[in-house]
This record gives structure tokens, sequence and C-alpha cells, in this order.
């Protein structure tokens, strides 16, 4: 066996070859002996009430083996990450375009299909609700009230700081689109009924036990009687932390007893997972005349869609993170997110973050050129340092090198100027664009991020590691549940156990929910979470290795080592193969990882809620054709802070992917709804960015160890993906002068001038909302608030600048 | 309802294989449903990800786009069929494999396939070329640098070897030793190399 | 489903069966079939008709095959119909550009082909055949509104008859990225020094591609002929007139707004770079 890499080691992933020769299998790819195939019938409508489901013409059509309804839901009637209120079916009512209605299954992918268009259920049309800032005082679409949470976050004292007359103020409204995470792999499963009345589940998911639990609930069974295993997944993004066809599997199999399969399409995807919250934000900073902040003010409203989801802790970080990386003395940010009849809102790489990032970076430089200073030089000046307080109050402990990061980004040379390549310009082959049409920018942004749960949510991962020796050679076999989507998860528990253990030849066993929970593949918490679990696991093979060599010798195991293999004596007058070791009796040890604890946030959102935090800044550089609004990206360049790089190979990937999607979200992506329909979905409109869209990305790595951290390492699954969006939109700015208050940023925006942001409009009215807020109780959900006297000194709303 | 059924004969990766089809059952479909050869992946089915893409007749070309029907006499190259007999990885697989050309790897077959056009085409791409060629594959994790490295790797990998068909199977000297030494997703639900239905015989 | 190897057979083929569609390379109908949106009980594919096969060069016209493909436009008329290249080169993907063609695109009559405002520049002639023979219909006569092609039962488009003429030929076209992706608005501009005729074609801006005649005329009357050139602002008032010769569409890709203003740039830049050639 040849040495394979440790931790630091550029490593290629292990799953490499079956991806490559088309092995690997995928959810959409199983296949079992007399399965039929699942598809349901969703709703055409955003808001309607259910008159009537007739499903005996499907059921007319040989094949046709079952039509499922809302009545055949034998647990729990509804499932949701946080609070259960999203119906495994729609009952009575539906509330958002696309909603399933009923769930067929057939004998073939295309009679499922056309069965599911045979479902007669009759609708009567209702009025959507799709304006967020009304959904405050509107009536309530759900028992559950419609909004989700309403978050005050205060420090200092904003008004008492306003009255300084030499500050400078900038204000403005911005907007974000809905992106949605557009993972290549559809979602897609089979799930077989099991001689125990129980049912065995492959899917494609980033959450395994979160799914377990929640199919449970609704089939009635107890957890252990649904076991999923993880299926090959394309891409997840946060895009899979829902359930999205999970139960309708389980419901059909346990009906038909036989296993079933489906693979949703690319226009039920649009309308089947959650996407990101739209948001409208009005922002207000003030600084000194010298460029130093002293006062953010801001309102966050954010598109929850119909159901509750992640949205309550996606307000926490859009909230908490609102004003950005900067030390900011006074700050009063409050925050709603809501029920609407869109489709629902949830979780996506950056989790609240990406929206505020994109406003208060917006505003940073909206300040500099009030300022008349650098915007470059504003940030360093402002920028957090280890020791400074979060607007949550909470002061940094670990390492924030947001100056080091920015510094970073901005020392990359800029790249040549536009080459003689008609292609290259921002018209591309539809040569609109001459040589004398292009303008070049340059923007450079700034954001940060917490890693992994906050507000004192349970956190932790389990790990089983098993050294065994098969034919003479030792092996080391990792069992964990954490969903491996593509970020390389199984990369790095495969260079862990090497270097903690010195075996080389190290064996993933499926992720499965037959050991403890991992948590959830996002929150870019999997590096130090599971992780750190099988760096646990690893010490404790090595504790009994130890042990055993003790208990032969006297009890003197504390005086050895584990080195390469071999176990050996401090004095190095010892020197016994693991191998020899370990013989016939393999060493396994199962171990559960947390990190230290988090506090919920008191009423004015102070409180050390989260864990630590990865810093970024990103640099942009586009040309522009401002007649014709097209943009061509040059060149990202990036710092990024990773506390240590246990895989190059590995965070390179992330942050070039993660650039794609922040300048996705910039210039490209948005589903777009009509009187709550969603209508675009396919991706001839849904512009998922190219490679001639991304332009080069030259990166930087900022490796400071965070104390506290496996390996002193920080995840970076998310932090990508933040400031590259505002970087990229300053670069427009710059190139054209334009305002572009909203992202993404289209030809019309840059051509035409006109970014089509309307006045923020408080939701609730024009003053406060009133006093107590009816959102329903989770463990994500706040407790409720009593609306504070200062909200009412927030102006009332007109944020045009 | 029945509907008229269509005995056909496609020829992937050098092998006649029969299925009976549909008029309208697409080529992806085809290979990935009827024949089993579900390395060939499904993004979006209009024709826009790319993921699909095959060789026909030595051209890249999108399966979800293409009746069954009508591929017949054509000679269809999919990612099964790149690797050589010995199961030495193509050039290309270990270029992909080996410069982190992939995260997910649901794009990746289609990646491959376009890249096999392009270096059968054009030995040795300028990077324009390249990302151009590649502009009809979606990618969705990697951003797409690691891709192109992946390209150009695989570019120098064949002009280094034996001169073999970029398009056509590598009977390469070099078989790969695998990293991976157990399924890493799935279970007993994987597909078997090759195709069709585990616990059922081959077609 | 019917495989016709001979144009005669594929004409039977279609006049036996009413309902029966033509396949070109299926960019367009598979997409619609695969999403319910169009459904076809008997599709009669093109790709092996030898009669639509082929490019022929002669002294006064360019005949183009209707099979031909994007990738084929692009690689055999670059120098003699460089407009058209353009077009080809400027459609999707590379994988799409190998599979679409010529009279796929023509037939299928998308608002947002590309063939057509290029056809309607180099005042093509359309040949299409049926059961009562073989016809020419003049480009600007072909299509009558979105998917509606005025052709009679059984008819297909067999080939396209370019006539030759000297002079600069422009092709230029904008979405909401630079490629890979579906037209917006897009103009194609022919400057015929014999003639002394400017023939400009506009698609995607408007439900049918159109030729705005009284752009045409103003700039054939504002251009010295002689030594080809023109008062600097005569291409921006060009652009103006063109994008005032009917109201654009507004979707779900562009506004009615940008798409007039679009098209007063591309008519500009087109003229310009045709005059500066």
């Amino acid at each position: 066996m040849t040495r394979g890499p440790r931790i630091g080691d550029p490593a290629p992933r292990p799953d490499g070859p079956d991806k490559v020769t088309g092995r690997f299998p995928y959810s959409s790819d199983l296949r079992a002996p007399g399965m039929l195939w699942g598809a349901a019938v969703r709703s055409p409508h955003a808001s309607a009430r259910i008159v009537g489901i007739d499903p005996a013409p499907a059921l007319a059509l040989e094949g046709v083996a079952a039509v499922l309804t809302a009545d055949d839901v034998p647990g729990r009637p509804t499932y949701g990450l946080a609070v259960a209120d999203q119906p495994a079916f729609a009952r009575d009512l539906v509330r958002h375009h696309g909603e399933a209605v009923a769930v067929v299954a057939a004998a073939t992918p295309d009679l499922a299909r056309r069965a599911a268009r045979a479902v007669a259920v009759d609708y009567a049309p209702l009025d959507p609700l799709t304006d967020p800032a009304a959904a405050v005082t509107a009536a309530p679409l759900h028992p559950n009230g419609n909004v989700f949470r309403h978050l005050i976050v205060r420090r200092g004292d904003v008004a008492a700081a306003a009255a300084d007359p030499d500050l400078v103020t900038v204000e403005d409204t911005y907007e974000v689109g809905r992106q949605d995470p557009a993972f290549l792999g559809l979602e897609s499963g089979l799930a077989v009924p099991a001689a125990d009345g129980g049912v065995d589940l492959a899917v494609s998911t980033q959450f395994l036990h979160a799914d377990r639990d929640q199919v449970a609930a609704s089939l009635g069974l107890a957890p252990e009687r649904v076991r999923l295993t993880l299926a090959g997944v394309g891409g997840a993004f946060g895009g899979r932390e829902d359930l999205t066809l999970h139960l309708h599997l389980c419901l059909l199999a346990l009906r038909t007893g036989r296993p079933v399969g489906m693979a949703y399409d690319r226009s039920e995807s649009f309308v089947g997972h959650v996407t990101r919250h739209p948001a409208r934000m009005w922002y207000r900073h003030r600084a000194t005349r010298d460029g130093t902040l002293v006062s953010v003010e801001a309102r966050v409203l954010l598109d929850g869609g119909a159901y509750q989801s992640t949205s309550a802790a996606v307000l926490a970080n859009a909230c908490c993170f609102a004003a950005g990386p900067y030390r900011v003395p006074h700050a009063l940010v409050e925050g709603w997110a809501v029920r609407t009849n869109h489709p629902p809102a949830g979780a996506l790489r950056g989790f609240g973050i990406p929206q505020v990032c994109f406003a208060h970076e917006s505003q940073m430089d909206a300040l500099a050129a009030a300022l008349g200073v650098d915007p470059v030089d504003l940030r360093r000046r402002n920028a957090l340092a280890p020791g400074d307080a979060l607007l949550t109050g909470q002061r940094i402990t670990g390492t924030a090198p947001a100056v080091a990061c920015l510094d970073a980004a901005v020392a990359h040379p800029l790249p040549a100027p536009p080459d003689d390549d008609p292609l290259r310009r921002p018209g591309g082959t539809g040569l609109a664009t001459g040589p004398g049409d292009v303008r070049r920018g340059v923007g450079v942004a700034m954001a940060f991020k917490n890693l992994m749960y906050s507000e004192g949510l349970q956190d932790l991962s389990t790990a089983s590691v098993r050294l065994a020796v098969d034919g003479g050679e030792l092996v080391a076999t990792v069992h964990c549940a954490a969903a491996e989507v593509g970020q390389g998860f199984v990369t790095l528990a495969q260079q862990i156990v090497r270097t903690e253990l010195g075996v080389d030849r190290v064996v993933l066993r499926a992720a499965d929910t037959s050991i403890g929970e991992a948590g959830s593949s996002s929150a870019s918490r999997q590096s130090w979470m599971s992780g750190g679990a099988v760096a646990a696991a690893c010490a404790g093979v090595r504790d009994e290795v130890l042990a055993r060599v003790a208990a032969g010798r006297g009890g003197r195991g504390e005086a050895f080592a584990l080195r390469d293999g071999e176990v050996v004596s401090r004095d190095g007058g010892l020197r016994l193969p693991l191998a020899e070791v370990v013989g016939a009796d393999p060493v396994e040890a199962v171990r559960v990882f947390t990190h230290a604890d988090t506090a919920p946030l008191d009423a004015d959102g102070q409180g050390d809620a989260h864990v630590a935090f990865v810093f970024t800044a990103h640099r942009a550089v586009v040309d522009v054709d401002p007649a014709l609004g097209s943009v061509q990206v040059v060149q990202i360049a990036t710092g990024q802070d990773i506390g240590r790089a246990l895989n190059p190979l590995a965070v390179t990937g992330q942050l070039e992917g993660g650039i794609a999607q922040g300048l996705g979200l910039a210039l490209l992506e948005d589903v777009v709804t009509r009187e709550g329909r969603v209508a675009t979905r396919t991706f001839q409109d849904y512009l998922v960015p190219t490679a001639l869209d991304v332009g080069d990305v030259v990166a930087t790595l900022i490796e400071e160890p965070e104390p506290g951290a496996p390996y002193g390492a920080k995840g970076v699954g998310e932090a990508p993906t933040l400031s590259s969006i505002p970087a990229v939109v300053a670069a427009v700015r710059a190139a054209t002068g334009r305002r572009l208050r909203r992202v993404p940023v289209r030809p019309a925006h840059v051509a035409l001038g006109e970014d089509g942001v309307a006045p923020f409009v408080v939701p609730g009215g024009p003053a406060a909302p009133p006093g107590v807020v009816t959102g329903p109780e989770g463990p994500l959900a706040k407790p409720a608030l009593t609306d504070p006297p200062g909200v009412a000194e927030l102006p009332g709303g007109e944020g045009g600048a | 309802m029945t509907e008229e059924q269509h005995h056909i004969t496609l020829h992937v990766n050098g092998v006649p294989r029969t299925a009976t089809v549909p008029a309208r059952r697409l080529l992806s479909d085809a290979l990935r449903h009827d024949l089993g050869l579900t390395g060939t992946h499904a993004g979006c089915e209009h024709g826009v990800c790319g993921c699909c893409t095959v060789l026909l007749d030595g051209e890249p070309v999108r399966s979800c786009l293409l009746l069954a029907v009508t591929a017949q006499g054509a000679a269809i190259r999919t990612v099964e069929g790149l690797a050589g007999p010995d199961g030495a990885l193509h050039p290309i697989q270990r270029a992909f494999a080996e410069c982190h050309g992939l995260q997910c790897g649901f794009c990746t077959p289609g990646f491959l396939m376009t890249t096999a056009g392009l270096l059968d085409r054009s030995p040795a791409p300028t990077d324009g070329e390249i990302e151009e060629s590649m502009a009809g594959n979606l990618c969705r994790c990697t951003g797409y640098q690691n891709i192109t490295t992946s390209v150009r790797r695989a570019a120098e990998l064949l002009a280094a070897g034996q001169g073999g068909d970029p398009a056509g199977p590598w009977a390469g000297e070099d078989p790969q030793e695998p990293v991976a030494e157990a399924p890493l997703a799935a279970g007993p639900y994987a597909p078997p190399p090759g195709g069709g239905v585990p616990g059922e015989a081959r077609r | 489903m019917s495989r016709p190897r001979g144009l005669a057979e594929a004409i039977d083929v279609l006049r036996a069966d009413p309902a029966a569609v033509p396949l070109g390379g299926g960019t367009d109908l598979l997409v619609a079939l695969r999403a319910g949106e169009r459904s076809v009980r008997h599709v009669v594919a093109l790709r092996r008709v030898e009669e639509l096969a082929g490019v022929t060069t002669g002294p006064d016209a360019v005949d183009l095959g209707a099979g031909l493909t994007w990738a084929g436009m692009e690689a055999q008329v670059g120098a003699t119909l460089p407009a058209l290249a353009a077009a080809a080169r400027a459609v999707g993907s590379p994988q799409a550009r190998n599979a679409g063609t010529l009279g796929g695109n023509l037939g299928s009559a998308a608002i947002t082909g590309s063939t057509l405002p290029v056809l309607l520049a180099l005042d093509a002639g359309v040949e299409v055949a049926g059961p009562a023979g073989t016809r020419t219909v003049p480009a600007g006569d072909l299509v009558r509104g979105p998917g509606d092609v005025a052709l009679h039962a059984g008819e297909i488009v067999t080939r396209v008859r370019i006539p030759r003429a000297r002079g600069p030929q422009q092709f230029l076209k904008v979405g909401q990225r630079g490629s890979v992706i579906t037209a917006v608005a897009q103009v194609a501009l022919v400057l015929d020094l014999g003639a002394r005729r400017v023939r400009c074609g506009v698609g995607a801006a408007t439900p049918v591609a159109f030729r705005p005649r009284a752009a045409e005329r103003a700039a054939e009357a504002a251009i010295d002929w002689d030594a080809v050139t023109a008062d600097p602002d005569l291409p921006r008032r060009f652009g103006a007139l063109v994008a005032a010769d009917r109201p654009p569409l507004d979707d779900l890709r562009a506004s009615a707004a940008y798409r007039r203003h679009a098209v007063a740039v591309l008519a500009e830049r087109a003229l310009a770079r045709a005059l500066a050639a």
C-alpha cells in the first residue's frame, strides 16, 4: 500500500475513479427488482382551496398501483426542520405553486407522470399573498400565523449617536432576488419496504437523521424502523436540508409493498425545493469625517414562502451579521421572516448572510464615496479584529484575519487590459460588443460568517473507527453519517485516519442512520464537527491499542505512541508493528464530538450565540458594455481565512465553486415569480454560470489556526459566496456609475439605469409592528418578543436616499 | 392504451445493444433505463445542462435531445466506454480525477465526453477554446477552473501517450489503482457495473 | 416514427398522416415534447434525407440544404455568408450547434430563432417541397407568427437560396449574458453595394422577425454609395428608426423598454461597423 495523503497534503477524492467511470451510484441510478415509480401531483396555483380530489382516472390506467393523498398519511400530517408546519400533502388548502397534493405509483416513470396528470383535482383559486411587507398584517395563511420570526439586535444607542451633526450619513434600500440551489442531480431516491414493517430509504440528502426523524413521525413509525442510506448526491448547497420526496417514497413503498423509485424533473425541482430567501433591506450608516463607523441601522425583510423551514435561523444570521465585519459601536437591526404564498425559502450557501452582505458592502462603498476616501481604506480602518465585539455583544475569542483577507485580495496583480478577442468581450459570441464599447471596473468587498449552528442549538457529530487486519494488512474503517455532497468530507476522513493512526488503507462505510447523528452538511460545519468526531474516534482506537500494549507489558502504556503503523516507545527502544498488536481482535471506538456551548439571543439580540467566525474578501474585475448592459467577469481575487488548509485541492475547489455561485447571484440567477407562480422553470431562463461566465479566480489562503478547531481549520464551504456578490456589483458600478441596488443585476438595470427598487415598506405599516409576535414556537424559533420603545425611533421607511 | 413499440439496436461503446421502446423514448432514457447505462446523467432534460452529453459518431451531442430510434446506425459512446477493457482509466478520466476536476461529480460524465470530442478535433486547445467548448456543460460545484486544468492535463497525457484516439476506448498500459475501497454511497441498490438491475440477470 | 431516406418518401409520409411532424435536430421539438407542451403521435425524422444536405456555392447564389446544422453553417459559409456564420456561432452550446438545423430553426418559427433575421437581410428565398411540388417562399413571407409557418399540409423546408451580394454583412445578438444564451434582440445587416440597398433583419424583439423598411430607406438615401461613407450620425439615427419600427415584446427575459433600447444599439453598431468595413 502506497502512502496516502495526510492532513495538509493535496488529496484526490476517493470517489474520483468511480465518478469518472460512471460507476458512482447517484440517487437517480438506483434500481430494485419489481420496483415501481412515483410521481407527485402538484398544484398549478399559488393559493387555492382544494374542492375535491378524484384519483379514479389515474387508477383506471393499467399499471398504476396507488394514488395517495393527505388521508393516507398514518402519522403526523406535517413535517419541518424546525417547526412541523408543512403538510405531507395539501389537504384543504394549497399555499404555494407546486405544493404536492397527491402522489402516484406506477410501473414505469412515464406512466407515473401520466397518471399524476390524470388525477383530477378541483381547485378554487384564491388571491395569493405575494408581498412580504403585507404579510404581517394580512389574514394568516396558516394556523401558525404569518411571521416566522421578528428579531431585534440593539447595541449602544443609535439615537444618541445620531445627534452628532458632523456625521456623514448614507441611506438606501436594497433587494436580493430568489436564488435556486440548482444542483445538477435532481431530487431522487428509492424506498424499499422491510420485513419488520419499516422501510429502507436511499436518498440524496444533506442531513440523514433529520430526514429519518421527520419521515418516521409522519409514517407513525419508531425512528429505528426508518433506515436511511445516503445515495450519491449531485450537489446540495442547502437545498437538500429539507424533506422533498422522502416521505412520498416511503408512503408509496409501504402502501404497495414494493420498492418505489422517484425522480423529479427540472421544472418540478424549481418548485419542489427551498431557495434562498428573497430580501428587501433598508440601511443607514453614519460615520465620522475621518471614516470611523459610528452607527448602523438596518431593516431586513425576508420572504420565507409558504412554510417555515429554516427561516427563523436564517433571519438570525441576517440580523446578527447585518453590519458586516466591522466595529460598530451603535446599531439597531430589525428583521422579519414572513410567510407568503411563494414556494418555501430555506437554507442556501451563506444562510442569510449573502443578502445582508450585498447591502452592507454597497453601503460601505456609498460611505466611502460620501467621505471621499478609498473604499479599501475605509474597510481596513473599521475591520473587526480579535477581541472586538459583534453587534450581538459577543467578543471574538478566535482568529479574525479580516484585514489580512482584504490585503491579500487587493494585492493580486490586476489582469491585463481587454484584449482583441471579441468573444472575451461582454457581448460574447453575440458579437454585440465592439472594442470601443468596453468599460472596465474594479470592486472590493468583504464579509464574515458564523461557523456551525448558533443560538444554543444542539450541535454534535458521531463517528466510529475500526481497526482490523485483513490479509496481513491494516485496514481502518470509518463510519459517520455526515453527508458527502461533493464537498470532500470522504477525502478528509481518510486523511484524518491516516494522520492519527498511520494506517494507509482507510475504508469508508456508506453514511447511514445505523450510527448516531452527524448533523447536517451545512453551516460550514462538517470539517470541524465530523472531522473532530473522526479524529476523536481515532484517539479512542489509539488509546485502546496503547492500553493493549501496556496490558501486555505490565501497565506502561503511557510511554508508547502510535507512529506510521507502529507502536513506538518514547525512548525509541521498542517498535511493535500495529498489525501485530491488533491481530485477530479488531479495535473499534465510537465518539461523539461537540463544540463549546452557544447561548440564545436575549430580547435585545445580545448574547454569545455563535461558536466561531470565518472571514473573507473579494476583488472583482469586470468588463461592461454600458450601452447594452452586458457584463463579463474578468477576474475575481480573494483572500480567504481558512485556519489551516487540510486539503488544498478541496479548499481551492470550494473557493472557486463558491465564487461562481456568488457571481451567479450577482449577475444571472433569479427565480422569477408572477402572481406567486414560478415562471422560471428551466435552465434556459434560470441562468447558471458557465465556463465563459466565471473569469479567472486567484486566491490567497490565510492560514491562522483557529484555537479549539480540529487541526485549526475553519470550514470554507460558504464564505466564498458572500462578498463575491457585492464585489462584482461594485465593479459594475465602477464601470458604469449606475446605482444598482438589486441583485441579480440585469442588463436593463445597467443600460437604462433603472434597478426597479421601490422604497422600503416597513412590515405592518409605517410604525413598528404591534407588540407581540405570533410566530410559532420551536427549536429554532424565539420566544415572542415585545417591541422595545426604541424601535419607534427608526425612520418610517422612506428609504430612498 | 397501447403505444407502438420499436425494436431498436443501438451501437453503444462498440457493442450492439437491443431494446424495445416507444418512438418518443429519448436516447438518454434508453441508455439509462433500457440499457442500464446510468453513467450518462440527466440534469435538465431540456438540452441546457450537458450532463447527458454522449458522442454520436464522434461528435458531442445531448442525448436528451435525441430520440433513441433516430440514433440507430450511429456509433454511440458513453462514459462507460472511455476506460480500457482492463479498467485502465482513459487519460481524460485520469486528468479529471487527479486535478480535482469534480466535486459532486454529477456533471462529470458530460464534461468527459465533451472533452473527448474537443481533444479529438483539437489536440492542443487554447484556454479560450477549452472554455468555449465546455460552456455547453454546467457545473455547480467547481467554478470550472479545475475543469479547465483537467482538460489541459488530459491533452498533455494524450500527447505524451501512444497517440490514442481521444474519443475512443483507452487501451492504456497503466491501470489505475482505485483509491476508494468500498462503495461510498447507496449500498445494495447501486446498479452493477455495465448496467442492469441488482439481483437480475443482465439483458 | 418514420425515418425516410429520400425527399419523396418524406413527403409521402407527411401527406399520408396530417398529424405527422417533421423533426430536424430536435433542439426545439424534443424539449417541447418532454415538457408536455406538445404531444406528437408521429415524428418524421429528416436527418437521413439526402436532398436536405449540402451547400452549393454558385456565381449568383449560395444554396443551403435545410439539414445543415449550426456547426455546418459556421464551418461552410464563413467566407460567403459571414452574417449567417456569425448567427450560427452565437447559437447555444457546442452540442446544440451539432444538432440544430437550418430547416428546423425556420420550421419551428420560434420568436428567438436566429436564422430568420439573417435570411431577411440576405433577401433569401426558402424552397419548400410538398405533395403539390416545389415552390419558393421569400424569407419575409415564411413565418406568420410564433410557431406558425406558411407551409401547406405535407410541406417541408428543403433548401435556402441566398443571392450573392457584394458588400459587408453584420450580425449582432444580445441576451442576458454574452454566450450560451437565448437572444432578447438580434440584428442582421447587409450593405448591398451592387444594388445600393441596405437590408436589415431584426429578430427576437417582436413576435416575428421583421425588416425595418423605413429605416432602410432612410439609410440608403443618406449613404454616399460611391465612397461607401455617411454622416457619422447616420448609424445613431438609423438605430432609432429601426427601434421605432414596431412595438417590442415584454416578457420574462427582457422588458419592452430594454428591447427597444437594445435594438437601437445593435442596429446602430451594425450599420457603423458595415460602413467602417
